[in-house]
């Protein structure tokens, strides 16, 4: 069975058309990044997956359950947790511990397991120092881990990231990243990631970008970004490593194609002082 | 500037006071305010200074952080002395050198010297009691106590849950709200906003352009909070579990003790002795 299955979705706030004709299908353990220029959709198709929002038109199915279907929308929402852009406003209570408690309490977890459930969601995300701390006195990134914690307390299978990146410093990003990307490889999580940073981009598995309000791209990161001019037209830009190697090559320094991350750009730098 | 706000806020640490149970502490706390106002003479007070002393001997909590909660009420301590002064009292005027202290309606008697000097023990002495209470209490813990204690209003359909989460979600975002006033303030001073000079009306007014932003980026939180709530499944008080249990310890029984003597103490005080003084 497919974790999400979206068909010929159709979205908009009152007479404002959001989303149109949306096609995507995401298998379990897939890492999806959704890239696109603000106001394409990205995250009103987020909250669609998780039911915040229900479908105008067409269907959105999370393990085969319709998101139109009164019933199964708690039980889309345990599955499906989603991970916002503020860090401040996903807390509720004073003490992490505390917090962490409030999904499993919402489902009706037996106390005893409630505990055994955070301390495996704080280890998930490296904080099981912080069980008696104050959230607020946590950094950018770590609140980011916490909330992500909040969402794994449900054992969640789809974790939706929509620009959870986008308030943090580079340090906090890279930290929750490398929490996230641990999640999918070692646990198997279908992550569905909205972002701006094509850095981010070039770790998943695949890119699936929205412009006015329908897809249209879906292959690999290293398709996307190799999609040239058609890239500014939905306003993405290339990963930095990319960017680099490509001003490099039109400068006189040939590189071969297909270089996004730092480390190939350094490698294939490196290979070609060697050659000369 | 804005964070040494005490009242309210919680000092983590793990002490005989801070491991009793919120409910009980939230009723010795109540029973305590009973006691400073049963107390009718300084002498009643001294029980419950020695259950003030005990309680924070016992809290680990630095008499600093209690102190520091009256600093918050000062103003309104001088204010409530100054106003027993002139018009609480009645009998004999103070005299200095032949002069009474005598002048339309007001007047400085002895009695209303004493009352205002009560007055103030007790206000302090109320203060710091709760002070204890709110240092030593996590907000959740706090909330949760009240929760329980106002369960069986439940079912009188009173909404103990969701007024319990509310509360506890406000006591939360406090400290977030603070860091943006700051914020604010701090925004709106570099684009030339003063708020040290001018008379009271003039300053009440330039916190407005602090005020609306504030309000309305709580609203905005409080929209991405509930969202955020949504997608954890929260769906009111039906079918949720507690993950906590509050558990009554023998130290709540070594507190109800302590706290019953103090009683004993104030009331067979009031009673036997209306004429210490």
């Amino acid at each position: 069975m497919n974790a999400i299955e979206i068909k010929a979705l159709g979205f908009s706030y009152g007479d404002v058309p959001v989303l149109h004709g949306v096609n995507l299908t995401v298998e379990q353990g897939e890492s999806v990044c959704l890239l696109g220029r603000n106001g394409s959709g990205k995250s009103t198709l987020a909250r669609l997956i998780n039911g915040l929002l229900l479908p105008k038109e067409g269907e959105v199915r999370v393990f085969g359950m319709s998101s139109a279907d009164k019933d199964s929308l708690f039980e889309i929402r345990k599955r499906a947790g989603m991970v916002f852009q503020n860090p401040d406003n996903q807390t509720v209570a004073s003490i992490v511990e505390d917090d962490l408690a409030f999904g499993p309490e919402n489902i009706g977890v037996p106390p005893e397991e409630i505990g055994e459930r955070i301390t495996e969601a704080l280890a998930a995300v490296g904080m099981e120092a912080y069980r008696r701390s104050t959230p607020t006195r946590l950094s950018g990134g770590q609140k980011q881990r916490i909330a992500i914690a909040g969402e794994l307390a449900l054992r969640p299978d789809i974790l939706i990231l929509d620009e959870s990146t986008s308030m943090l410093d580079p340090r906090g990003r890279k930290e929750v990243m490398n929490v996230i990307t641990r999640l999918n490889r070692e646990k198997n999580m279908t992550v569905i990631n909205i972002t701006h940073y094509m850095d981010e981009a070039v770790g998943c598995d695949r890119a699936v970008v929205l412009s006015g309000g329908t897809v249209v791209a879906d292959g690999s990161p290293q398709e996307i970004f190799s999609m040239g001019a058609r890239l500014e037209e939905y306003g993405l830009g290339l990963p930095k490593a990319a960017y680099i190697a490509q001003k490099l090559t039109e400068n006189g320094l040939p590189l071969p194609k297909g270089i996004f991350t730092a480390e190939t750009l350094g490698d294939k730098l490196c290979e070609s002082f060697q050659k000369d | 500037m804005l964070k040494d706000v005490t009242f309210g806020s919680y000092y983590p640490a793990r002490s005989f006071v801070h491991s009793m149970d919120p409910r009980f502490k939230i009723l010795a706390v109540i029973a305590y305010i009973v006691f400073i106002f049963l107390a009718k003479t300084f002498y009643a007070f001294l029980p419950l200074l020695a259950f003030l002393a005990v309680a924070v001997a016992a809290s680990r909590v630095p008499l600093k952080s209690v102190l520091r909660s009256i600093k918050g009420i000062i103003f309104l301590l001088v204010f409530m002395a100054v106003v027993h002064v002139f018009l609480g009292g009645n009998g004999d005027v103070v005299e200095i050198s032949g002069v009474k202290l005598q002048f339309w309606i007001f007047s400085i008697t002895y009695s209303g010297l004493i009352g205002a000097l009560f007055l103030m023990c007790r206000l302090t002495m109320l203060v710091m009691g709760t002070c204890i209470l709110t240092l030593t209490t996590a907000p959740m813990e706090l909330t949760e106590g009240i929760e329980r204690l106002l369960a069986p209003l439940k079912y009188v359909k009173f909404p103990v849950h969701e007024l319990a989460l509310i509360m506890s979600i406000a006591l939360r975002f406090i400290p977030t709200l603070m860091e943006e006033t700051d914020r604010i303030v701090n925004a709106q001073k570099s684009r030339g906003a003063d708020f040290e000079s001018g008379n009271l009306v003039k300053r009440v007014k330039a916190m407005v352009p602090v005020l609306i932003p504030l309000l309305v980026g709580a609203f905005r939180r409080a929209e991405e909070l509930g969202d955020a709530m949504d997608s954890r499944c929260y769906s009111g008080a039906k079918g949720r579990t507690k993950y906590k249990k509050l558990r009554l310890t023998y130290r709540d029984a070594v507190g109800f003790i302590v706290i019953s003597a103090v009683g004993a103490a104030v009331i067979v005080m009031y009673c036997m002795l209306p004429a210490l003084l």
